[in-house]
Order: structure tokens, then C-alpha cells, then sequence
């Protein structure tokens, strides 16, 4: 499912302009990811995909089809929507939520019932949470029950809005890497918001860094846009201006010969895996 | 004490419950009719006014001018427009049916406001962030009002209705000084007769009535409560050892 901007503005009707003749193309089967801080129109592109903002003016076509053209209902329940806050139902039980939009289309309740207790499975949460209601799961186990809510109706597009924003820090790193994992799984086409630079690049097969109004500073690969930063906003925004990309390796005494891996400032960012004495562990390996 | 001891007289005796019962009749038959008053006037009060809370609530139009215009509403008092309703209809209809309809229509304009009231609030209580994930789902409009919004504004709105049902019945007395209605009638013939007994037994019949009633609304409510906020809802650490409610255990890993 490739999707393509084409020249998309949106003007809202207070005046703001989010975002100003927006064209790019998001390949099929990837990750794309939109960083940008606020005010750059991420979210507004984002949401223009499933109709949940009408563009002012210019296209938007999901494999050659004008989104514009198609029933907006019809077209979001194709399309897996997560949100920052989860957005579940909170009168339902996770299972029930889960199930949302299989329900919608009138699908037989035991066959959603049995592929929603799958989908638990494949975001990795415990059967036995089926039955408890969203207000008794943690903010990590909720935004979980949002992916498998959202993988529900088997979508070939999934837009996730600022998912992992709300939860803390380990949990969050923990979801990107389940997110990752799901992505190589399922190929789905992904569009990913984001403000976190190293959340972009963590996610991304294809990182578009937004100025104001949704205007692109560049398009590329993690590796691309970390090697050459188009100019020096993209340059501050992933913190290559102040160094923080610049790693170097040092040796401490008293550290039994480990070799830390430390940025422009010597803040230490991790240790180099092969000056471990046996180094089974990925952590702070450095690519 | 002597009064009320007197009119607990007039409400225990079984004379006054009996067929043969003297003016204004016997007091089970004007319990009931008081209670059917009540029903069909909320009824309709509720036909009008949950539908337009509803719409006024889902997309926040209207709102500004019904809000005045039930503060309006609030404001008439229920006897003045009994009088007016009841002169304006005795012009082309008969005593009887003029009276009742009078009747009906004032006590429904009652009501209203507290239905519409509780509605709108219940609706614009639900948060924004679910209503417009269930949007980003492909709800329908209209599947969004009946699985989300409804269900978690129940409370709110079984609340609206509720002090509307009160207001009717304490209300519902004065459609007596037109000659129709129930336990009001109790009152006033007790005012005719100088018989405080019966004023402050027809009162307390009311009351009870009222009481017992609202009582059946606050469980009513609990219940919509419980509905929308699940027990243990508070209980967020992981207590894994919670009997799953509808996964089969079966199906466990």
C-alpha cells in the first residue's frame, strides 16, 4: 500500500496553516516516521490519511486512489489508527475493545473473539487480561491493547500518533523494540508521529523531519540523514551541531580494560560490546 | 404530635384505602393515579427531551439557545401555567379533558428541563480523546452516540431523569386545584373541609411516595454507574490472579 501526498495544504479555519504544499511518498510495506516539533503539522498529516482531517486543498492516494473519493467510515476501519492516549473504551473490556472494529463489520462474535485473544498474543499481553477493563491495565499494557485493537481488522496501513508518548521511559523502549519486531512480521506500511529524533530513528526505514508547516528539511534513512544532515536545522534537531552524534571510544583506569563509548561532551553512552571479557549482551553496542 | 398522630390516622385507616371510600376516593387508587401521571408526563417529557439532549450534546449545536431556553422553562411556575393552559382549552373542550390535558402539558414542561439537563451534560462529559478514537475506528456518528457516548453518560443522564421524576410527583399535587390528578386531591379536599388530618396525611403520602421512588432512581443509578466505571477499577497493579471474565481458561498459554 504505497500512499502519496500530492501537494497537500491545510488551512484550519482559525487560520492557522499546518501544513503548506506537502508532497512525498510513503513505500509500501515500510516505516515511515514524521518528527518534527509541534506546530509542524505531523499529526495533521498524519490524520489526513484516514479523512480524520480533510486537506485544503491537494491529494492524498492510498495505491493510486484519492482517500477523498472513498467513504470516510469504510476507509478508516481499512486503516489501524493508534493514539497517543490509547483512546480505548473505557466501559469495555479488552477483549471487547480489541475487537471493535471486526464487530463493526459484522463479523461472527466467537471468530473475533478468537482472533482478538491471537492478537493479544502477537503484542504480546496475557490472555488472562481479556476480561479486565482498560482503567486496570498499566499505560504500557493499554498502548499494547491499542496495537492489537488497531491490527484488528488486519489493516495493510497502520498510522500511530505519538503511541509510546505517555509511557515511561523502559516501557517505552520496550514497545519500540515489540514494534519493530511486529514490523518485520507483518510488513505492514506504517506512519509514525513523533517529536523523539532517536524514536524516529529506532522505527524508521524512511525518516521525514518536519519544519513549521509541515515543510520537509529532509527525507532519508536514519543512516543518510545521520551521516548528512541537509542543513543545519536538520543538523541541531538530531544534536549533530552540539556533537551529541560524535562518538568516540576512551579507555577509564579501573575499568578492567572495557572500552566506553562516549559522545563529544565524554558523556558516556555505552561500552563497546567486543572489550567485554565474554560479551554476550547487544546493549551498547554502537553502529 | 396530635397532627401527626391524626394523620397518620387518615392514612393507616382501612376505611380510606376501602372501595366505599368518601371524597376524594381511596387513597391505593390515587396512589396509583398519581404514579400514572407522573409516568405518562415524564414519558413524553422524555421522548422530547433525551433525543434533542442527545443531539445538542453529540455536536454541541444548539446549545447556547436551549441552554436559555430551559433556564426559561425552569422559571414558569407550574401552577400559572396549569390555570393558563386549562382557561386557553376550556374554550373548545370539555371540563374533563381540558383539565387533564392542562395538566399534562404543564407537568411535562417540568420535566423537561432536567431530562435535557442531565443528556447534554452526560454526553459532554465523555472524553474527547475516546470519542474521537472511536471516530479513527470508522464509527459510524450514530454508533459513536449509541456505544460510546450513551453508555458512559448513563449516569449522568439516569441522574437528569431522576430529579425530573421527583419534581413531577411533588408537583403533580397541584393539578387538584383544577379537579383531576391524585394525592393532591387529598390535600386540598382536606383544605375545604378544615380536616388537617387529611392535608397533612395527603402531604405525607407525597413525601413517601417521593422517598421511595427516588430510592428506586438512586439504585438506578448505581447501577449505570457500576456499568460505566467496572468494579475494581481503581485496582491497577497487576493482580494476574483475577478470574478472566470471558477468556476461556481453556485458551490460556
Amino acid at each position: 500500500m504505497v500512499i502519496e501526498f500530492r501537494s497537500v495544504s491545510k488551512k484550519f479555519p482559525d487560520g492557522t496553516v499546518a501544513v503548506e504544499d506537502f508532497s512525498l511518498e510513503l513505500p509500501s510495506g515500510k516505516a515511515t516516521v514524521f518528527v518534527g516539533s509541534s506546530g509542524s503539522g505531523k499529526t495533521t498529516l498524519l490524520r489526513m490519511i484516514n479523512r480524520m482531517v480533510e486537506p485544503t486543498s491537494g491529494q492524498i492516494l492510498i495505491d493510486g486512489v484519492d482517500v477523498a473519493t472513498r467513504d470516510r467510515v469504510q476507509l478508516r476501519r481499512s486503516i489501524g489508527y493508534v493514539l497517543q492516549a490509547a483512546g480505548l473504551l473505557p466501559h469495555r473490556t479488552v477483549l471487547h475493545n480489541v475487537a471493535t472494529v471486526p464487530l463493526l463489520q459484522r463479523t461472527d462474535r466467537a471468530k473475533a473473539r478468537e482472533s482478538a485473544l491471537e492478537l493479544l498474543d502477537k503484542v504480546g499481553l496475557d490472555r488472562r487480561l481479556a476480561g479486565r477493563y482498560p482503567r486496570q491495565l498499566s499505560g504500557g499494557q493499554q498502548q499494547r491493547v491499542g496495537v492489537a485493537r488497531a491490527l484488528a481488522s488486519d489493516p495493510n496501513i497502520l498510522l500511530m500518533d505519538e503511541p509510546f508518548g505517555a509511557v515511561d521511559p523502559i516501557v517505552r523502549a520496550e514497545l519500540q523494540v515489540e514494534l519493530n519486531r511486529l514490523q518485520r512480521e507483518l510488513g505492514k506500511t506504517v506512519v509514525f508521529v513523533t517529536h523523539d529524533i532517536d524514536e524516529a530513528f529506532l522505527i524508521a526505514d524512511q525518516v521525514v523531519i518536519l519544519k513549521q508547516g509541515g515543510r520537509i528539511a529532509q527525507v532519508g534513512t536514519p543512516a543518510q540523514i545521520l551521516s548528512a544532515p541537509a542543513d543545519d536545522f536538520v543538523a541541531s534537531f538530531i544534536g549533530a551541531d552540539k556533537g551529541q552524534r560524535d562518538l568516540h571510544l576512551q579507555e577509564r583506569s579501573g575499568d578492567d580494560g572495557l572500552t566506553l563509548v562516549v559522545d563529544q561532551d565524554g558523556r558516556p553512552t555505552g561500552v563497546l560490546a567486543s572489550s567485554r571479557p565474554s560479551a554476550p549482551s547487544e546493549d551498547g553496542t554502537v553502529s | 404530635m396530635d397532627l401527626i398522630l391524626g394523620a397518620l390516622g387518615y392514612i393507616f385507616d382501612p376505611v380510606n384505602w376501602g372501595a366505599g371510600a368518601v371524597q376524594p376516593g381511596a387513597i391505593g387508587g390515587l396512589l396509583l393515579e398519581h404514579l400514572r401521571l407522573t409516568a405518562l408526563c415524564v414519558g413524553i417529557a422524555l421522548v422530547i427531551a433525551l433525543p434533542l439532549g442527545f443531539y445538542i450534546g453529540h455536536t454541541g449545536r444548539a446549545r447556547q439557545f436551549v441552554i436559555g431556553f430551559t433556564g426559561a422553562m425552569r422559571a414558569l411556575p407550574t401552577l400559572g401555567l396549569l390555570y393558563f393552559f386549562f382557561t386557553l382549552f376550556a374554550f373548545s373542550l370539555s371540563f374533563l379533558p381540558a383539565a387533564n390535558l392542562a395538566v399534562v402539558i404543564s407537568l411535562i414542561i417540568l420535566a423537561i428541563p432536567s431530562i435535557l439537563a442531565g443528556a447534554y451534560s452526560g454526553l459532554e462529559s465523555v472524553d474527547r480523546e475516546t470519542i474521537d478514537a472511536s471516530r479513527a475506528l470508522g464509527m459510524t456518528e450514530f454508533q459513536i452516540l449509541w456505544q460510546v457516548e450513551i453508555p458512559l453518560a448513563l449516569p449522568l443522564i439516569v441522574g437528569g431523569i431522576r430529579a425530573s421524576v421527583l419534581q413531577v410527583i411533588a408537583t403533580a399535587t397541584v393539578a387538584a386545584y383544577i379537579g383531576v390528578g391524585g394525592l393532591g386531591r387529598i390535600i386540598l379536599t382536606g383544605i375545604g373541609t378544615n380536616d388537617y388530618d387529611r392535608i397533612l396525611g395527603g402531604a405525607l403520602l407525597v413525601t413517601a411516595l417521593a422517598l421511595v421512588v427516588d430510592g428506586a432512581f438512586a439504585l438506578l443509578q448505581w447501577l449505570a454507574a457500576v456499568g460505566t466505571a467496572p468494579r475494581g477499577a481503581r485496582d491497577t497493579d497487576g493482580d494476574a490472579t483475577r478470574a478472566p471474565l470471558s477468556a476461556e481458561p481453556a485458551t490460556q498459554q
